[in-house]
């Protein structure tokens, strides 16, 4: 009775319980409401005040699809899929050598990492693309012999100084999600007589993915996103294009509205991307709740019966 | 009758504490032999060294005809390579008290992953079989199910039908029935008596001293990592002579 009264619980005499069935008024919530009140009105602000701003927003629509910034896109999304191929490619490899019961291959993936992951990525950029300073020419005895300014290209350096960055991270990120699986996992798989590779394979990678997607899918992200340190290397993506462009015509908010829309429009992909994969490695999990879903946040996040949705695909 | 599974002066260190202290049995062809004893005393540990889940400090395990884990050259034994040792695994089926069923496979999926991904078996077959086991287990209707979708009763006869998909030529069960609600722990102990009664060799670790007393042929009592009792389990629960076997069954016989 003291802690009812403490929890502020209004006092009930067991007589008035008279009724076997009563209606039930949900919580009213009105700071929603009114918080809904404030964003709407700050919004209309917003979009108020930029309408009238010092914008050319009809230069804002010409650029939106002007070649140079399209093709300057394209790269971006070029650069940004295959260094994420890089990098998780990488990240997969190391990560099962962090693990391994070898310390010779334990060392190496441990300095990989430390090397890659404890270096900015700006700075391995340009390492890469001045590589040529000190190894002018690539030689591969008797089967190849070029000079290195033609093999690394800008597109080259880029490639490689963003996927090897990233194959750091994510192997961090992959080993966190093998260590996740229940060991019982790989004894049971031992007991069938699988091997190592077979284990990891069809036991141990589907069940980390659950833990790794989401992480795998803010990288991909990121990585659009830092793509754009590519122009340091003179590698022509977009926000590059973009800045050649104003510094001739002078409308340097508007371009770089344009890259924020297009930055946003790859984003967003991405989410929904990174939904559906993790529908699909989310099955045989009891309420799997659609998290970091595209999904517009006004609908609450309602678990879903994933296991058995997916059973029926 | 032939002997399929020989054990000799068994010893199991973790750091320096013994579990196992020099374990010596034997177990005949289709025979159901069942592990009792007070918690920690290495039952467990026992069952999980005869399929080499743990390697030994001392003492030779042989299971139909091979040394589990090693090879024999002269007096010394050799660590095998991880390829023959698996070949030495896939034929020892073990359940485990956590059912350990691979939770984004169906339960069909589960049975046939063995078959399918190391005796390459082709899946038709293999699914035509899985069914069947899965079936001879109460579970036709739920091929289907992912193991999230399953009682703990039913994940364990999932687990069982995994096991036998290997065709294995003894079976280990590592208390199968201690996660178990109460209601549920009959249809698993079912199965197991069913399967007891084709004449498969099952190594039994459990706590159901009816189940032991119905079903094993022989019953032995591990206490502090030494077979203290084994025998008929008729003679064995009715009369122990050791002092800590006599104390561990009046505790759980009353």
């Amino acid at each position: 009775m003291i802690l009812q009264r403490a929890s502020g619980a209004v006092r009930v005499d067991v007589g008035a319980l008279n009724q076997r069935s009563y209606r039930i008024v949900r919580l009213k919530h009105v700071g929603r409401w009114i918080g809904a009140l404030v964003v709407v009105v700050a919004l209309a602000l917003l979009v108020q005040a930029f309408a009238h701003g010092q914008i050319h927003w009809a230069t804002v629509g010409e650029f939106l699809t002007a070649g140079v910034i399209v093709r300057g896109f394209g790269n971006t999304l070029l650069i940004s899929f295959f260094a994420m191929i890089i990098g998780v490619s990488l990240g997969t490899l190391f990560a099962i050598m962090r693990l391994s019961a070898n310390p010779v291959t334990r060392f190496v993936a441990w300095l990989y990492v430390w090397v890659f992951r404890g270096t900015p990525v700006m700075l391995q950029l340009l390492i890469w693309f001045n590589i040529a300073l000190v190894f002018p020419r690539l030689v591969i005895p008797g089967l190849y012999e070029a000079r290195m300014v033609d093999v690394v290209t800008p597109f080259v350096a880029a490639l490689l100084g963003l996927g090897i960055n990233e194959g750091a991270y994510m192997t961090e990120v992959v080993r966190g999600g093998i260590s996740s699986v229940d060991h019982g996992q790989t004894e049971a798989a031992k007991t069938l007589g699988m091997s190592r590779f077979q284990t990891l394979r069809r036991i141990i990678l589907p069940q980390a993915m659950r833990l790794i997607i989401p992480v795998m899918g803010n990288s991909a992200i990121g990585m659009l996103k830092f793509s754009s340190l590519a122009a340091a290397i003179s590698m022509g993506e977009m926000l590059n294009a973009a800045q050649q462009i104003y510094f001739i015509n002078g409308a340097v908010i508007e371009l770089l509205f344009v890259c924020g829309i297009w930055y946003l429009a790859g984003t967003t992909v991405l989410s929904i991307v990174q939904y559906y994969i993790e529908q699909h490695f989310g099955r045989g999990v009891a309420g799997t709740p659609a998290k970091f879903s595209f999904r517009l946040p006004f609908r609450s996040n309602t678990p879903l019966s994933g296991g058995v949705e997916e059973s029926k695909a | 009758m032939t002997t399929i599974v020989k054990a000799i002066n068994v010893r199991k260190s973790f750091g320096a504490h013994q579990v196992l202290r020099g374990v010596d049995f034997e177990v005949e062809n289709g025979e159901v032999l069942c592990i009792l004893g007070p918690s920690g005393g290495g039952k467990s540990t026992l069952l999980r060294c005869i399929n080499h889940l743990e390697d030994l400090n001392d003492g030779v395990i042989w299971v139909d005809g091979e040394i589990i884990g090693y090879e024999l050259k002269g007096s010394t034994l050799h660590e095998l390579p991880p390829r023959l040792l698996r070949m030495q695994q896939r034929e020892i089926g073990m359940v485990f008290q956590h059912f350990n069923l691979f939770p984004h496979m169906t339960a069909l999926e589960n049975v046939i992953e063995g078959p399918v991904t190391v005796r390459k078996e082709p899946k038709a077959q293999a699914e035509a079989r899985g069914r069947e086991l899965l079936t001879s287990v109460g579970l036709a209707d739920h091929c289907g199910a992912y193991p999230v979708q399953l009682s703990g009763g039913q994940k364990q006869r999932v687990a069982i039908a995994r096991s036998l998909a290997m065709k294995p030529k003894i079976m280990l069960f590592d208390e199968p029935t201690s996660a178990l609600d109460p209601e549920l722990v009959g249809e698993v102990l079912d199965v197991m008596r069913a399967l007891a009664a084709t004449g498969t060799t099952m190594i039994v670790v459990t706590h159901e001293i009816a189940f032991a007393r119905d079903v094993a042929d022989r019953v032995a009592i591990m206490v502090d990592g030494e077979i203290r009792e084994m025998g008929p389990p008729a003679e064995v629960l009715a009369n122990p002579k050791d002092a800590r076997v006599r104390s561990f069954l009046s505790r759980v016989l009353s």
